[in-house]
């Protein structure tokens, strides 16, 4: 195997990690602010790619072209999700957020096999093929695309967080609840907003996923799982370390594409996982507590 | 000003507050003196709204402002400066100062306020851009003062803002309340240096737990042999 494809491979990982980030960066935001585990990340992923699929076989609409109709029609789901069902279990044992939010899972798994059925469906646009030439390195058009977006998407998340009012007093939730009331901000609307931003970037991952992988039903779990593990390896509620996490995580994948098989891409980012916890548990960006 | 009547407060089982009634006059000082667990700052959150009283009313310029939620009675102007002083750790000077001016009464007059805060406070101003939990006690303390004065309050609660102070520190606190009062602004104030407060306020009230013993004027509760022996130990 020559350098240059070792090089087109690694940045395709790197790539599709992007589109990780993404989705980890909604995980991160809603447990470090709310300090609830959304445990039906993965499974508003799914939706999120059935969604783009639909859309994309029913209307002809390129996946990044109906992001923001995806991302804004999940983004009202979460904001309704954290008001009528997750509110009440804030103050609960975190066992009961778990049953609470595995029941959404369930719920949505079951609900996607209802309408769609157990089969793969994928999106397949017609540059689905086409790659840009850096010299010998051939890089996936659709893989470029879908990270670039992703990144004006998570740039965007993080500049509403540092510029804008809301965004400040999210962070003020977080750090100081009790001088958040203090203050007077009005907590379970910003919480329902932080829920909201949250489920719209795994929206907005979802419909880029879609480009890339082929979705099922099934899938759901199994992204839950992905998420967890990025922003373990990045350290938990850190938005930097979920972005970071994302993309070690995409490259350790296409490294098990590489070394042994890529269907044993799962062993090596749990195997990172658990070189994580063993030396450096806070993870890649997290405080030490 | 404000009217509280027959409060009652419970924590789980226990009793916080038992029908404690306290009147605040227009432009006052009143103080609100008793020992740890006395129900003080029981009672400065539950007319903050931060927690939600079983029984009695408050009232606040005639309206009834009971069971409201923080944000809605922070916004008709009591404002709070509490306990452990509550700033935002990792967020910037500037930034907890803003954070005081989320409530629709403080949005329109932010910047200039924030001017206003810097000129009372010329420390704040040297480190607008550091992140408060960088400051010292009495840095946090001044911020907390300044980040409750961005919400245009009618009335502030100062939940023992002397705590944890050097002495120095202390006087220019205490200096800093009676500058805003003289400037209009009603306070009450829960203090555990009873001897500073006493002195400064014209009404007071002692909370023995939860219920008010003792109430009047200052000056007499000053003098009055009860007070001086369980609290100022004389």
């Amino acid at each position: 195997m020559t350098w240059d494809t070792v090089a087109s491979i690694l940045i395709g990982g790197a790539l599709t990690g992007l589109v990780y980030s993404l989705m980890a960066l909604g995980l991160s935001v809603i447990f470090g602010v709310i300090r609830v585990v959304n445990f039906a990340h993965g499974e508003m992923m799914t939706l999120a790619m059935f969604a783009g699929v639909f859309l994309f076989t029913g209307g002809g609409l390129d996946p990044i072209l109906s992001l923001p109709i995806v991302a804004g029609t999940l983004f009202i789901l979460g904001y309704a999700l954290q008001r009528r069902l997750v509110e009440p279990f804030i103050a609960r044992p975190e066992h009961e957020q778990f049953i609470l939010l595995l029941a959404v899972a369930i719920l949505l798994v079951n609900g996607l096999l209802l309408a769609f059925g157990p089969d793969a469906r994928s999106v397949t646009v017609d540059y689905a093929f086409d790659s840009f030439e850096l010299g010998p390195i051939f890089i996936d058009k659709v893989k470029a695309y879908a990270a670039g977006v992703g990144v004006l998407v998570a740039a965007g998340l993080l500049m509403f967080f540092r510029y804008t009012r809301t965004g400040k007093a999210i962070r003020a939730c977080s750090d100081n609840l009790m001088g958040a009331q203090v203050v007077g901000l009005n907590i379970r609307r910003l919480y329902a907003l932080t829920f909201g931003l949250g489920v719209a970037c795994v929206g907005a991952a979802g419909c880029l996923l879609s480009l890339l992988v082929d979705v099922t039903p099934m899938l759901g779990p199994e992204l839950t799982l992905l998420a967890f593990v990025i922003v373990i390896i990045g350290g938990l509620g850190s938005m930097m370390g979920a972005l970071l996490g994302g993309i070690v995580v995409g490259l350790s994948e296409a490294l098990a594409g590489l070394l042994i098989v890529p269907s044993m891409k799962s062993m090596f980012s749990f195997g990172l996982l658990i070189l994580i916890l063993a030396f450096r548990p806070q993870g890649l960006f997290g405080k030490r507590t | 000003m404000l009217t509280v009547e027959g409060l009652e407060l419970y924590y789980g089982d226990a009793k916080a507050l038992d029908g404690v009634s306290v009147a605040v006059e227009d432009g006052e000082i009143v103080a609100i003196v008793g020992a740890n667990g006395a129900g003080k700052s029981s009672l400065i959150r539950a007319i903050a709204g931060i927690e939600t009283p079983a029984a009695g009313t408050v009232r606040f310029d005639g309206e009834d402002i009971t069971g409201w939620p923080s944000y809605r009675v922070c916004d008709r102007g009591i404002g709070q400066v509490a306990e452990g002083r509550q700033i935002f750790p990792n967020m910037t000077v500037r930034e907890n100062l803003e954070m005081g001016a989320v409530i629709p009464r403080g949005r329109a007059r932010c910047d200039e306020t924030v001017e206003d805060v810097f000129a009372m406070f010329p420390r704040l101003r040297e480190r607008e851009g550091q992140a408060a939990g960088t400051l010292s006690g009495g840095e946090q303390q001044m911020l907390a003062i300044g980040r409750c004065l961005m919400g245009q309050p009618k009335l502030i609660m100062f939940d023992e803002p002397s705590l944890g102070l050097a002495p120095a520190l202390v006087a220019e606190v205490f200096e800093t309340i009676r500058t805003l009062n003289a400037a209009g602004t009603t306070v009450i104030l829960v203090e555990q240096n009873v001897a500073m407060s006493l002195r400064m306020a014209r009404h007071a009230y002692v909370l023995e737990n939860g219920r008010i013993v003792l109430s009047g004027l200052a000056e007499d509760l000053l003098d009055d042999d009860g007070v001086r022996q369980a609290y100022l130990g004389l």
